[in-house]
């Protein structure tokens, strides 16, 4: 049956489109404002007052001293090692115990099962953890950036649930054919759940890229430090140091926030460039974990 | 092969329930050997350090360690319940958590209802896209945009200026603190957090829909009568669990945000613990202070997880 449009209708309709191109606007001007201005002349950036809805003049030089920073190549690297080598021990983990504790009629799974998720209710609390990897001479390290924080809780119970739900008679038949549970896991489950294991790397990955706090607590040599901690220091601690180790010239003033606006692209890009395309895992990720929760 | 191994494993086990169990161990040993690394990993990066939340009631001296330095009962607990950060630290901590609740909340709630409203497939996809990506957006770009925004010079000085107002050093202020962690959390999660409701909001039939259309029912009358009973069973589960955390603020925001000139107000329980325990290296107090706050949390959360199960039960699967 089709029913005609009323006047209100169209109203609400209108006054939800302005909404929502508001909410769009809120949350990606702060992005646009960073990205003009950083491809802007530092002086004109200076002198601006208000919003920057278009780039102000063209000049790279910030961009430039960004590359030119030492710290920045370093915590890139840093940070695509601790992304890649955290993942990989992340999902290899979770998959392990995802798998063990989805079997059912295992006589210890709930127990296993129930330590788990109590350590997501209740923890020791940041000074006995902060002493123990300290006492075991992680301080100083890569591992203490991978091996902590190896499995998440939560990721587990959700891939726990995808697991649940791949029909048994797969893991049957494979067992008549002699197959153990390590064949089973990484032949049958892994490739049935793809889109799970897509999802537990995207949420693992993010978490590598963005953590900061880890490195804050654990690392102190500045050759190890992960990207979000040098942009730490140049966002929010000392921004003069870095424009006078970074240009020297007399533009150092002017030149130091367009810095930091380039810094905030160098870092953010990669994440806003792949983002779009993986959007509806992360998404299905938070729906799996939604229903079992 | 097995049979020369059962009757010699079940003189050990004893009883039946201990046979019952090396049965299952043996018929499920690859997938016991795939938990020893798991049961490791929690046992030492979980459990211990839940048992070395002891130092608590020791006295840390770096020489002994902790299982060396003399035990000091509730000294820590005692001199924190009456040390002057107590009260600012808990009235910190539970104020931001009360003002996300009652601002922070309802947004995620509103901004899902009106992209269900949206009519347009691409435009939806458009905004979900735009709205959930402040997400993924690093803590530490977040706190540089809000210290750049909000600088005297900052874009929202420019606007207060412009208006013909006086522009002032917000994140100096201590009353500006929490209107500042609050909105950007709003921020930051508004459009992610909407995403559980979306997922509520699908499962509602069309129906319900046509037929209040029928009756004549204006879009008000269908979201304040069809959607919004339709989205409480989600709403009343999630703002529980809310409630649970709320003895938990984070210390990586507050870290990245505050100042000594706005400890008054930005100061909460996980800072502390970081400020005065690695930082200053005052373990044993500071171990005191999280505990302290671990185990508020827990019962909370606990309590309310109960009091989820039981609403979960008999209203809504």
């Amino acid at each position: 049956m089709k029913i005609k449009k009323s006047a209100g209708a169209a109203a609400f309709s209108a006054a939800n489109t302005a909404a929502m191109l508001l909410l769009m606007a809120a949350a990606l001007y702060p992005m646009v404002h960073v990205l003009f201005a950083s491809i802007s002349n530092p002086t004109l950036v200076q002198q601006h007052r208000g919003l920057i809805l278009h780039p102000l003049g063209f000049d790279l030089s910030a961009f430039k001293a960004v590359f030119n920073n030492p710290m920045i190549p370093v915590g890139y690297s840093n940070t695509l090692f601790y992304l890649v080598a955290g993942t990989a021990v992340n999902v290899l983990l979770t998959t392990l115990g995802a798998y063990a504790l989805s079997r059912k009629g295992l006589l210890l799974g709930k127990y296993f099962m129930f330590a788990i998720a109590f350590t997501m209710l209740f923890s020791g609390g940041m000074i006995p953890s902060y002493l123990l990897v300290r006492d075991l001479h992680m301080v100083n390290s890569r591992l203490a950036l991978i091996i902590p924080n190896a499995i998440s809780a939560w990721n587990l119970i959700i891939m726990r649930t995808s697991f649940e739900a791949v029909p048994a008679s797969m893991e049957e038949s494979a067992k008549l054919d002699g197959a153990n549970d390590f064949i089973i896991l990484f032949k049958i489950y892994v490739p049935l759940c793809l889109p799970v294991m897509a999802v537990m790397i995207l949420f693992y990955g993010v978490g590598h890229w963005n953590s900061w706090f880890s490195a804050l607590l654990y690392i102190r040599k500045r050759e190890l430090y992960p990207l979000q901690l040098v942009l730490r220091e140049i966002l929010l601690i000392s921004t003069s140091d870095m424009t006078t180790n970074v240009t020297g010239g007399d533009a150092k003033a002017n030149i130091g926030e367009t810095i930091r606006y380039a810094t905030i692209v160098v870092a953010t890009a990669p994440i806003l460039c792949v983002y779009p395309f993986l959007q509806k895992y992360f998404v299905k990720g938070v729906m799996v974990g939604a229903i079992k929760g | 092969m097995s049979d020369s191994v059962v009757p010699s494993v079940s003189k050990h086990a004893g009883g039946r329930g201990g046979g019952r169990l090396l049965r299952d161990l043996r018929k499920n040993k690859f997938i016991y050997m795939m938990l020893i690394p798991i049961a490791l990993y929690y046992l030492v990066f979980h459990y211990y350090p839940m048992y070395g939340a002891q130092i608590a009631f020791r006295d840390f001296s770096p020489l002994k360690g902790i299982w060396g330095s003399a035990w000091v009962g509730f000294k820590h607990f005692s001199d924190f319940f009456s040390s002057y950060y107590f009260y600012r630290l808990l009235r910190n901590t539970v104020l931001i958590n009360l003002y996300d609740i009652i601002f922070g909340f309802p947004a995620p709630i509103i901004m899902a209802i009106l992209i269900n409203e949206i009519g347009h497939p691409l435009f939806k996809r458009t905004v979900q896209t735009i709205t959930y990506l402040p997400h993924f957006i690093s803590l530490v770009v977040v706190c540089g945009l809000l210290t750049d925004f909000l600088a005297s010079d900052g874009v929202i000085n420019n606007a207060i200026e412009f208006f013909g107002g006086k522009p002032t050093s917000f994140l100096m202020n201590p009353e500006a603190f929490r209107t500042i962690y609050v909105g950007s959390e709003i921020w930051q999660s508004m459009g992610w957090n909407s995403i559980v409701y979306l997922a509520a909001l699908v499962s509602i039939p069309s129906e319900l829909y046509e037929a209040a259309r029928i009756d004549g029912a204006g879009k008000m009358r269908e979201i304040w009568s069809i959607t919004i009973p339709c989205l409480i069973p989600t709403i009343v589960i999630m703002l529980i669990m809310r409630v649970g955390k709320i003895m938990t603020v984070g210390a990586e925001k507050i870290i990245l945000l505050y100042n000594p000139s706005i400890y008054e107000t930005a100061d909460v329980i996980s800072s502390f613990v970081y400020r005065k325990g690695v930082l200053e290296a005052s373990f044993s107090f500071t171990a005191a202070v999280g505990l302290f706050n671990s185990i508020i949390s827990f019962a909370m959360v606990a309590s309310v997880n109960k009091l989820c199960n039981k609403l979960t039960q008999s209203s809504l699967w």
